[in-house]
């Protein structure tokens, strides 16, 4: 019984180990240095004190609470009706629809952020054709109003899916019971469909919430003079003038506490509010009649359209003639772009993103399923701390984990900085989540009697772990290790903490070409990674025989 | 306090499938009528025309006098009970109760006395704080009935309302539905697939095949008297012979090949008619000296206290049922060549095709 217990045993310490070396360290490492005096080694508060004591810095934190409120609540009002038309109603291609507002999920928030410069921004395409139509000086959408812009188009998807999961799971005899006693189509509504969707819309809000928080590419390019929260930790960091590492580390720490209150909130809420609903009968969607059908088309359309907008851009100008260092338009089509990047000689962004990549993923299976499996099926205190210590990398901004990696791993016995290893181990923790969720999912419709089953009739525990269960939990795996992937080739916010000219990835690259204004290269490195997320997801809907995804 | 509903030619349509075609109906005041068939009969179709959640393609429905076809479901004032209970898992059982008076927009102290009342009359008043998922699946159908009931509907509607209950849960399930429904008088339509729940709960069952009903009557007429195979397989278990019917000086009767069985309460009949005879298990008799009967092989016997069940095998290879009430002494050892007579007060005659009954109506 002794060894038996042991090979699990072994694998937990282990994972502990990767995972306490990796992200409690690093975090704790952050958390000294905030309050770390580099002059006298003492104990001090005057990095806190300083952010709080000066509008200079809180201001941030304030912009970013209204940036983030704001895009919380226009997703909201996004995604909520979104999801209850598409379930309502009969939508020609809703299945094509569901696939796109997916994907505008799925892309960086930071390449909508610069496709819609390109639209709205100063020189943009629409601000010229408005301001020739009535002959105004529009400036553009920068700042605030930018910002909010980009993450709700960004972010109501999440909404959307969290909603339509719960509509799917509300069963339509609680409808025909609600009709029966007397309501009318809007009590309905407003009693029974909204009261049961309101936690998954709180969950869904909070997500995007912390999402929207943490983001720093997205301000960074259309904020101009309206500076978020990440964006000063990331020039506190890494900014040409007056970087101070101490003082960043006393943001992230502020960052990471706000974030870890929110996401506190969201599980008690998703655990205190959420109702056991499966549904023998689903809604059916109608087919929608009049007025009716044409409010519901121009809004499900007319809102796909416009989250796809940015990707639709990017595909075009990726397409377009540059002069100018990529900067302008000569009104030709061509392959120049790709020309640049793709075929140029000293370029391995590409190469790298699909190595790093596919490295990490490939640890990101392997530990995830035996995460998965330790948490899910040899409960203990270990196993537990370790389940809550894979969701931490989830909830901290990336930029936060870059800093914290990179600050320990600076030098000393493990020296990693500039490395490809570092940036797989960033992505790997980072990305983990999806796959652990979406296995420990599975693990929980495998009774654990097929196991004792395969062990009665002579296989060893990890016998039957290896035949039995593993092949057993590969639809759920891969569904996440797919999630995990193309959440992965689209990271930014550690990674441009991260790189160095030898370790730069496709998102990194887009970004630096987007500060160099090169336009033309910037798009079609983004149609390179649209692409592969686009090709991903179609196999992913392959894999998973079906048009939901839970993330 | 009960109405009566008049089902009048209706027709439902999908599409182009039609899947009740011209189907009448009289259902009386105060009664428990159960609709009762196989899968996909029309059976919840026809439930639920009734309460509109399916619209009516054809001929119409009247309660208390009035057609009700074009009438909302939130203005029919029907209650409904549902197969998976759709309690409202978001509310407490009184919130779920009251729900249906507060759409009513019915002062508070009016709701709070309904509610008490109605908890009482299907005791679940001790849980009236609790939510749903706290809540059995036996005590959530019970919710679900004081929620439909509490609203004083002119009409209560139940679909499968016990499939999702065990065994021991539903007939304890039934006989308060039953008594609830005595209690209050209210016209009650029920669905069921379970022969058995049916004859235990109804004042009358209709039964239904293919979008047509096969016959009304009490559970005893149904049972007893089935107008037709169908319902002669589908209520119990029915055997079926093949005969041929014949008059002898003004006595008329079955006949098996040989084995003459004279009644009194068939319809006129042809001499030599070809005809089938549904035969219960225990409307048989076994004997195993040899005198008139059909020939029969004792197989195996199951000993279950109260009756015994033979399996005998006929001369034709089939084999049959036969139920009898245990005797002291030994069973009949298997592989024991026996003859079978049939009850001719309780045996039912059917044309060749099954599809009507050659008994004679009972007082006719």
């Amino acid at each position: 019984m002794s060894s038996k217990l042991n090979i699990w045993m072994g694998f937990t310490l282990v994972i502990l180990a990767f995972f306490l070396l990796f992200v409690l360290y690093p975090l704790g490492i952050i958390l000294y240095q905030s309050i770390l005096d580099p002059e006298s080694s003492k104990f001090t508060l005057a990095y806190f004190t300083k952010f709080f004591g000066r509008a200079f810095y809180w201001t941030t934190l304030v912009n970013s609470f209204k940036v983030t409120l704001c895009a919380t609540l226009v997703s909201a009002a996004i995604g909520l009706p979104m999801a209850y038309l598409m379930r309502s109603y009969k939508i020609p291609g809703s299945k094509y629809l569901n696939i796109l507002i997916v994907i505008s999920y799925l892309s960086p928030p930071f390449i909508g952020a610069y496709a819609w410069i390109q639209l709205l921004g100063r020189n943009g395409f629409i601000t010229q054709i408005i301001n020739n139509i009535f002959g105004i000086k529009f400036g553009g959408i920068y700042g605030f109003a930018g910002i909010v812009l980009v993450f709700s188009l960004q972010s109501f998807p999440l909404i959307y899916m969290y909603v339509s999961g719960a509509l799917k799971n509300l069963d339509n005899s609680l409808n025909e019971a609600a009709e029966s006693l007397g309501c009318n189509a809007f009590q309905r509504v407003t009693q029974i469909i909204m009261p049961l969707v309101m936690p998954s819309l709180l969950a869904g809000s909070l997500l995007v919430f912390m999402r929207v928080f943490s983001d720093f590419g997205t301000p960074m390019l259309i904020g101009e003079g309206f500076r978020t929260f990440p964006v000063l930790i990331y020039t506190q960091f890494m900014g040409e003038v007056s970087t101070d590492d101490h003082f960043a580390a006393s943001l992230c720490v502020i960052v990471i506490g706000i974030t870890l209150l929110f996401f506190f909130l969201q599980r008690y809420i998703a655990s205190r509010y959420s109702y056991a609903m499966t549904a023998l009968k689903p809604m059916q969607a109608v087919q929608a009649h009049g007025s009716e059908k044409f409010f519901t088309y121009l809004f499900v359309f007319g809102v796909t359209f416009v989250a796809m907008l940015p990707q639709l851009t990017v595909i075009f100008t990726s397409f377009l003639e540059m002069t100018g260092n990529g900067s302008f338009y000569t009104g030709n089509f061509s392959f120049m772009n790709y020309e640049n990047t793709i075929f140029a000689k000293d370029n391995n962004s590409i190469f790298n993103t699909y190595v790093f990549g596919l490295c990490a993923i490939g640890i990101v299976v392997v530990l995830g399923i035996l995460i998965s499996y330790l948490t899910a099926r040899k409960p203990s205190i270990l196993t537990n701390f370790l389940d809550t210590l894979t969701m931490f990398p989830y909830i901290i901004p990336g930029s936060v984990l870059g800093i914290a990696l990179l600050s320990t791993f600076n030098t000393g016995i493990i020296s990693l900085s500039g490395t490809a290893i570092i940036i797989i181990i960033s992505l790997t923790i980072r990305r983990m989540p999806y796959t652990i969720r979406s296995s420990t999912a599975i693990i929980s419709q495998i009774s654990p009697s097929i196991e004792e089953a395969a062990i009665s009739l002579g296989c060893t525990e990890f016998q039957s772990f290896r035949k039995i269960m593993v092949p057993m939990m590969l639809p759920g795996v891969l569904a996440g290790a797919i999630m995990s992937w193309i959440t992965l080739i689209s990271e930014l916010s550690s990674s441009i903490i991260l790189y160095t000219s030898s370790t730069s990835t496709l998102t990194v690259a887009i970004y630096a070409e987007v500060i160099r204004s090169n336009f033309g290269n910037a798009a079609a490195y983004s149609t390179i990674l649209t692409l592969t997320s686009i090709l991903s997801l179609l196999f992913f809907f392959r894999v998973t025989n079906n048009k939901d995804i839970s993330v | 306090m009960g109405v009566a509903i008049e089902i009048d030619n209706v027709v439902k349509k999908y599409g182009n499938n039609t899947v009740i075609n011209g189907l009448s109906l009289d259902i009386n005041p105060g009664e428990f009528f159960t609709l009762l068939g196989p899968s996909g009969c029309g059976k919840t179709t026809l439930l639920r025309m009734i309460i509109g959640f399916n619209s009516i393609e054809g001929g119409e429905i009247r309660v208390d006098g009035k057609v009700i076809n074009k009438i909302p479901t939130n203005l029919r004032n029907m209650g409904m009970v549902f197969q998976n209970y759709a309690v409202f898992p978001h509310m407490s059982v009184e919130e779920n109760v009251a729900f249906g008076l507060k759409t009513r927009k019915m002062p508070k102290t009016e709701i709070a006395k309904l509610v008490d009342d109605i908890l009482d009359v299907v005791k679940i008043r001790e849980y009236r704080d609790r939510m749903p998922d706290a809540l059995s699946g036996g005590q959530q159908q019970r919710v679900a009935l004081a929620r439909a009931i509490v609203i004083h509907p002119q009409v209560l509607l139940m679909d499968e309302p016990l499939s999702n209950l065990d065994a021991k849960l539903r007939i304890e399930m039934r006989n308060a539905i039953k008594r609830i429904q005595q209690q209050i008088g209210i016209t009650t339509v029920y669905v069921t697939h379970d022969q058995e729940e049916a004859l235990a709960v109804s004042d009358r069952i209709a039964v239904m095949n293919g979008g047509v009903i096969q016959q009304t009557g009490t559970p005893q007429e149904i049972y007893q008297r089935p107008s037709n195979t169908f319902v002669a397989n589908f209520i119990g278990l029915s055997n079926i012979l093949p005969a041929t019917t014949y008059v002898e000086g003004g006595v008329q009767g079955v006949d098996f090949g040989g084995y003459k069985v004279p009644m009194t309460n068939l319809q006129k009949v042809e001499q030599g008619a070809a005809v089938v005879v549904s035969v219960r298990p225990e409307e048989f008799f076994i004997s195993t000296e040899g005198d008139e009967g059909l020939d029969a092989v004792v197989r195996t016997s199951i000993f279950l206290g109260v009756s015994t069940h033979y399996f005998v095998e006929m001369p034709n290879g089939e084999e049959m049922e036969i139920i009898r009430p245990s005797e002291t002494g030994m069973l009949i050892p298997n592989n024991t060549p026996v003859k079978l007579q049939v009850d001719a007060s309780k045996i039912n005659v059917f044309t060749e095709n099954g599809e009507v009954s050659l008994i004679a109506k009972a007082g006719a």
